[in-house]
């Protein structure tokens, strides 16, 4: 039996209660939005870059406590990141929370191991990767909103 | 917040007293033996879909083994009997809505498709640049998206009668709204995502009063209120068999006979012609002039044998059980700190929406499935009416015949786990 604990632990309830840089950068930050049809989650990302390195990210929406966690968090590990190592996690992420890596391949991944439980959940694995997918249209620079679909 | 629902008939009141047993009901239905997550299966949401009773299976099943073959073209004997069950069918659905003829009886894939039939072969024909297409703020998207599809293409607009905080259709703003340019009023019979029953039989007079056809959305409804589509004199009635206790992939349009005679055909193909030739096509008479194409033979017998099982039960009976579940889960859900319920409306039926706070949906509905525990969490393809209540979401728990008071107990105390976890 999947084990409620593996999926909620105690960083992720605590990101999701109190959401580290919850908020809007003004102008010229890159802004997306991401948006999960299913749940009617929504997520907007907000970036800005100094050459190709993230040097303030911002995130606001709705969501479970999946979701809001996963985009607390994502904020947090990539301030100070390129958008190639920004792309190079969201893989490692993704391949986490889907179970197709293993706890050793994943060495960058560092707090955000604590999502490893989502794989126990293929209907949650949309709420862990909302602000992942919101992430890329923002580096892409993509105006239409993205859905998890 | 939580005051007790009113009953929605009093006939239903009545029935109370000669109940179905629910334990030999809850026999019929194999998947209820079944385990999720190590615990015995909660079903609680009937209104995505209900559960198929043995008898219905074994149509399905008995049809495929023992009388498959292809229905209204073949002299032989399978064919001729595929063709006796499928029109056996046509009637119980004609008696179960108590429609005057057959005829009126159209086999669709369900309750979306019948819509879109009607927008795309009715709607087509008389909706027109300028004229407008009424609908209600507690709409499914299937009672929609097909109008507005419709409206896009002909120049006309889309009305939507708003709701009032208990989820209950504004009938003042109807009699608004309801206007010479007013072509079809589209409307719920039982709301998806709130419970709220519709007054159909009012909604007709005034929408006849204007000479403007009503076609109403029975998908939620069947399953729980006697339909008489004579006696709410709706022009067209939709529904869908998998929420009625049969399979998926088949439903009805009921439609007036003098209407469906004067539509022109939405689909062509085989069955739904009379005579081909490159020149000129003559079409079938109805209802298989919208039938085109091999049916869903076994679906159509399933639907039937589901109606067979309801019938057997009583309509009332079943409505009495249910209005016993709802009552019972709006005072004991309701209670719990935290709840709130959304769609409180004074006639409701089958469904319990209601959030927690500060907690979402979402993480409710994983926690209540580790419980087995089944309720949907979501907007019910009803993003409107959440957009009406402020709301991303609800958690929602929709009941049928075989749901028992235990199994609200068991939601209730699931729910109480979910704000020890996260609350």
């Amino acid at each position: 039996m999947a084990d409620l604990r593996e999926m909620y632990q105690e960083v992720i309830l605590e990101h999701a209660k109190s959401p580290r840089n919850y908020r809007a950068l003004e102008a010229p930050a890159v802004r997306a939005e991401g948006y999960n049809p299913l749940c009617g989650d929504r997520c907007t990302v907000y970036l800005t870059m100094r050459g190709d390195v993230i040097e303030d990210i911002g995130f606001q929406g709705s969501g479970c406590a999946i979701s809001r966690a996963s985009a607390s968090m994502m904020t947090q590990s990539l301030k100070g990141k390129t958008a190639g190592e920004a792309e190079g996690l969201f893989k490692s992420f993704h391949q986490m929370v889907t179970g197709r890596n293993s706890h050793g391949d994943r060495p960058q991944l560092g707090k955000l191991e604590a999502f490893a439980g989502v794989s126990e959940f293929p209907a949650r694995v949309k709420c862990a990767t909302l602000a992942w997918h919101t992430l890329e249209a923002a580096l892409h620079g993509e105006h239409v909103p993205v859905t998890t679909e | 917040m939580s005051a007790p629902v009113a009953l929605p008939r009093q006939e239903d009141a009545a029935a109370i007293g000669t109940r179905f047993d629910v334990g030999k009901v809850r026999s019929d239905f194999p998947i209820l033996r079944e385990f999720v997550h190590g615990r015995p299966l909660v079903y609680l949401d009937n209104a995505a879909t209900s559960q198929k009773p043995e008898v219905v299976i074994d149509a399905v099943s008995n049809y495929y083994r023992h009388g498959n073959a292809n229905i209204h073209r073949g002299v032989h004997l399978l064919s001729q009997r595929a063709t006796e069950e499928f029109e056996a069918a046509r009637a119980a659905v004609q008696s179960f809505l108590n429609a005057r003829e057959s005829r009126e009886i159209v086999f669709v894939r369900g309750a979306t498709e019948a819509i879109n039939l009607v927008a795309q072969s009715y709607g087509r024909q008389q909706v027109g640049m300028g004229d407008e297409v009424l609908i209600s703020a507690m709409e499914h998207h299937s009672n929609i998206v097909p109008w507005q599809i419709l409206c896009e293409e002909k120049g006309a607009t889309l009305r939507v009668v708003p709701i009032n905080d208990a989820g209950e259709l504004r009938m003042d703003e109807l009699e608004r709204l309801l206007s010479p340019r007013t072509k079809i009023v589209a409307v719920a019979h039982l709301s998806n995502a709130l419970g709220s029953i519709n007054p159909i039989q009012q909604i007709v007079g005034m929408a006849h009063a204007r000479n403007i056809p009503v076609l109403v959305d029975g998908a939620q409804a069947v399953p729980h209120l006697p339909v008489d589509v004579q006696e709410m004199d709706c022009d067209f009635y939709v529904f869908s068999g998998h929420k009625i206790y049969g399979p998926t992939g088949i439903g009805v349009l009921y439609g007036k006979a003098t209407l469906l005679e004067e539509m022109p055909p939405y689909q062509g193909g085989g069955d739904m012609i009379s005579s081909v030739t490159f020149e000129k096509t003559i079409y079938n008479k109805v209802p298989h002039k919208f039938e085109a194409g091999t049916p869903d033979i076994a679906g159509v017998v399933g639907l039937g044998a589901a109606i067979t099982y309801v019938n057997g039960l009583g309509l009332s009976a079943i409505a009495a059980h249910e209005h016993e579940l709802l009552a019972y889960a709006t005072d004991r859900i309701g209670a719990l700190p935290g709840v709130r319920i959304v769609g409180t409306a004074k006639e409701k039926a089958g469904v319990l929406s209601f959030v927690l706070d500060g907690i979402h949906p979402h993480d409710v509905g994983t926690i209540l499935d580790l419980e087995g525990i089944a309720v949907r969490t979501g907007h019910h393809c009803a993003q409107p009416v959440m957009d009406r209540f402020g709301i991303p979401a609800t958690v929602r728990a929709s009941f049928a015949v075989y749901n028992t008071l235990q199994e609200i107990d068991a939601l209730a105390e699931g729910l109480e786990k979910v704000k020890e976890i996260l609350g």
